[in-house]
């Protein structure tokens, strides 16, 4: 029993940073048709900003709960800033050139891990967070290290935080009528654009708090780790239905119990091909994933 | 048939591959551009090695450039080449002929089944679900349930069960040889497969799916085709990489490596079959030579902040690649035909959303 909760909350603690970096890829790819292989860019970003701002611009700060927040939260504003010039640079010039721009985001991708593995080297680093993160709490017996709590609960306030946005102000209005009808919000006279950028800017955000919860998750950070998880969002965001935040959630939280309980009962590894299978049998069921929304469908 | 386009199409081709078969009798080296005499074995397997991933990119195009599918898991299938032949003889100690028969029908077999699941959906979907097949396929090698893959390890080949003159130093140019053979017969099936009625559909569909639909065919058909002959052609170049390299590592089952044949493509010129090939050739030299340039003294000497990314190839390359993308999307081939649509414009139809409409 304790071994099963252990499971299941490392499952929900995975299933937040799938939720975290495949809700922005879906809401990119809604409103704006792209899939962004950057996003594994903007994980990278949020992680080692994070990393490098805690040993160079916080090293003054004793307590290591301050500095690891203080660094976190520049590692975030790193990863929006990043993202949003990435669709202000590369994006918008190939505006309604798709592939193009899916394009430029797998160059971008593979041009990042390569600048990063020159700069910090290929291997991972340690990535520093305070004690409290690694001891770990009892639940109904089992020891379950105190990191997961944080990784569900970010994940809890981002899902919050966006749905807020998404129903209650006027931008959250835009991006939900963009992704429904993106021609019809144009011939409203509405400057779509500013929603893109947002979008990217939103995107990034949660991919580089994916990043950050990536190093306390795994203890270290490498070049190669965002490419690694992307896949997984990926899958994530095809059965959950694309351009849906709920569908994300609940794909999320259903691929990574799968892959854990598969890894841990059945054998190391076949979680990763049980999770692919599921994309499948979804995909020949119920080709539009849970949400119903679009799935590649084209004109 | 006009005689012109007899030259262009056939003789062209058999004459530059035909050149290319004598590269290994050349004497001479030629510095800065190779680092040894063009004979030695050094040279030889470089020149091997592009006219491979030439002949690899080219498989891509297949489905990429005259189908309009974007893969993202075209990797599975070399790596199938790769692992699968070289299982068979030196895990299971088949001998040569069978275990390369056998590899090819499992690659048939594999390609229409995944072909068949994944082309359920289209444009950037299918990327994603090929993405995911290829995953699927780098774990089970990492893994290794049955002990034959030696995950990290690699697999080294048992050079005693392949044919004598394809092993050792003293053979590279017969292995310069095989991979020549390679580039051209994908280049000739690719010419008699595109000009066939199939393959006039597949660029139907590449440029309009809705139409050929319309005109009463079913695209998935034509789709599953273009993929299994691109899958196939992939794995016969992946059981030429295996004896190249005699033997089988981990890279060929790595997203990225689909992605670095993107790359190839996209540079060379995609729905091209000399750009694509020129592709796989430039990038391959590039991404060999590129090494030698950021550890020569110049770029040692450079400040820190310059040399760091000038030692990193794939750097450069994704820079480039990006900068094709933006400002060249024909790639080199788009040069040779201005002012027609060329490259990614005409792939742009097939990857668009619903929502943008025709």
């Amino acid at each position: 029993m304790s071994t099963f909760l252990l499971l299941t909350v490392t499952g929900v603690g995975l299933a937040a940073m799938y939720f975290l970096i495949a809700s922005g890829l879906s809401l990119i790819y809604g409103l704006m048709g792209v899939l962004n292989f950057a996003h594994g860019a903007f994980i990278t970003v949020g992680s080692y900003g994070t990393r490098w701002t805690s040993a160079h611009v916080f090293d003054g700060v004793h307590s290591a709960l301050w500095r690891w927040l203080l660094s976190t939260l520049l590692g975030l504003i790193c990863g929006g800033v990043f993202a949003a010039l990435v669709e202000l640079i590369l994006i918008r010039p190939l505006y309604a050139r798709h592939i193009e721009q899916v394009l430029v985001t797998v160059g971008l991708q593979l041009a990042f891990v390569a600048l990063v593995s020159g700069i910090w080297g290929p291997d991972p680093k340690t990535f520093v967070v305070p004690a409290w993160l690694h001891r770990t709490t009892d639940l109904g017996g089992a020891h379950i290290p105190n990191d997961r709590w944080i990784e569900i609960a970010t994940a809890a306030v981002v899902l919050g935080l966006l749905q807020l946005f998404l129903r209650r102000t006027r931008y959250g209005l835009i991006i939900r009528a963009g992704v429904e009808n993106r021609a019809m919000v144009q011939a409203l006279g509405i400057d779509v654009r500013k929603a893109f950028t947002l979008v990217f800017a939103i995107g990034g955000v949660a991919a580089a708090i994916a990043g950050v919860l990536s190093g306390v998750y795994f203890n270290v950070v490498g070049p190669e780790q965002g490419t690694s998880l992307l896949i997984f969002a990926f899958i994530v965001v095809v059965i959950g239905g694309l351009g849906s935040i709920g569908g994300s959630a609940v794909a999320a939280f259903v691929v990574a119990i799968v892959q854990q309980y598969t890894n841990y009962y059945a054998s190391a590894g076949l979680g990763d091909m049980i999770v692919v299978l599921l994309l499948g049998v979804v995909l020949l069921v119920r080709p539009r994933g849970f949400a119903g929304a679009v799935v590649g469908a084209r004109a | 048939m006009s005689n012109r386009r007899l030259v262009a199409d056939w003789l062209g081709p058999l004459v530059v591959f035909g050149a290319l078969a004598f590269v290994p009798q050349l004497g001479f080296s030629i510095p800065k551009v190779f680092d040894q005499p063009i004979s030695s074995p050094g040279t030889l397997a470089l020149l091997g090695a592009c006219l491979l991933f030439g002949g690899l990119a080219l498989t891509y195009d297949i489905q990429f450039g005259y189908t309009g599918l974007l893969s993202f898991g075209h990797a599975l299938y070399i790596a199938l080449g790769v692992y699968l032949s070289n299982i068979a003889i030196t895990d299971w100690h088949w001998s040569f002929w069978p275990s390369i028969l056998f590899t090819m029908a499992v690659a048939v077999v594999v390609a229409t089944i995944l072909g068949y699941v994944s082309l359920r959906v289209g444009g950037i979907a299918f990327a994603m679900v090929t993405l995911a097949f290829a995953q699927a396929g780098a774990v089970l090698a990492l893994k290794d349930p049955h002990h034959w893959t030696h995950g990290e390890e690699g697999l080294g080949a048992d050079y005693t069960k392949l044919p004598k003159a394809l092993v050792g130093i003293v053979n590279t140019k017969n292995l310069y040889w095989l991979t020549l053979a390679f580039v051209a017969a994908v280049f000739f099936v690719v010419r008699w497969t595109v000009d066939s009625s199939p393959g006039r559909i597949w660029q139907a569909i590449r440029e309009n799916e809705r139409r050929v639909e319309v005109l009463g065919l079913r695209p998935h058909a034509y789709k599953l085709q273009s993929f299994v002959l691109s899958s196939t052609l992939a794995a016969a170049g992946g059981i030429v990489y295996m004896l190249l390299y005699s033997g089988s590592t981990l890279a060929v089952t790595q997203p990225n490596f689909t992605l670095t044949l993107l790359l190839m493509v996209v540079i060379g010129g995609a729905g091209s079959r000399w750009g694509a090939v020129l592709g796989g050739i430039l990038y391959t030299y590039l991404n060999n030579r590129l090494v030698a340039v950021g550890s020569s003294s110049t770029v040692q000497g450079l400040p820190h902040v310059l040399r760091t990314p000038l030692e990193q190839p794939l750097f450069l390359l994704g820079v480039v690649f990006i900068l094709i993308v933006v400002f060249m999307p024909g790639g080199l081939a788009g040069l040779a035909v201005r002012g027609r649509v060329s490259g990614l414009r005409r792939i742009e139809a097939a990857i668009r959303p619903e929502a943008e409409g025709t």
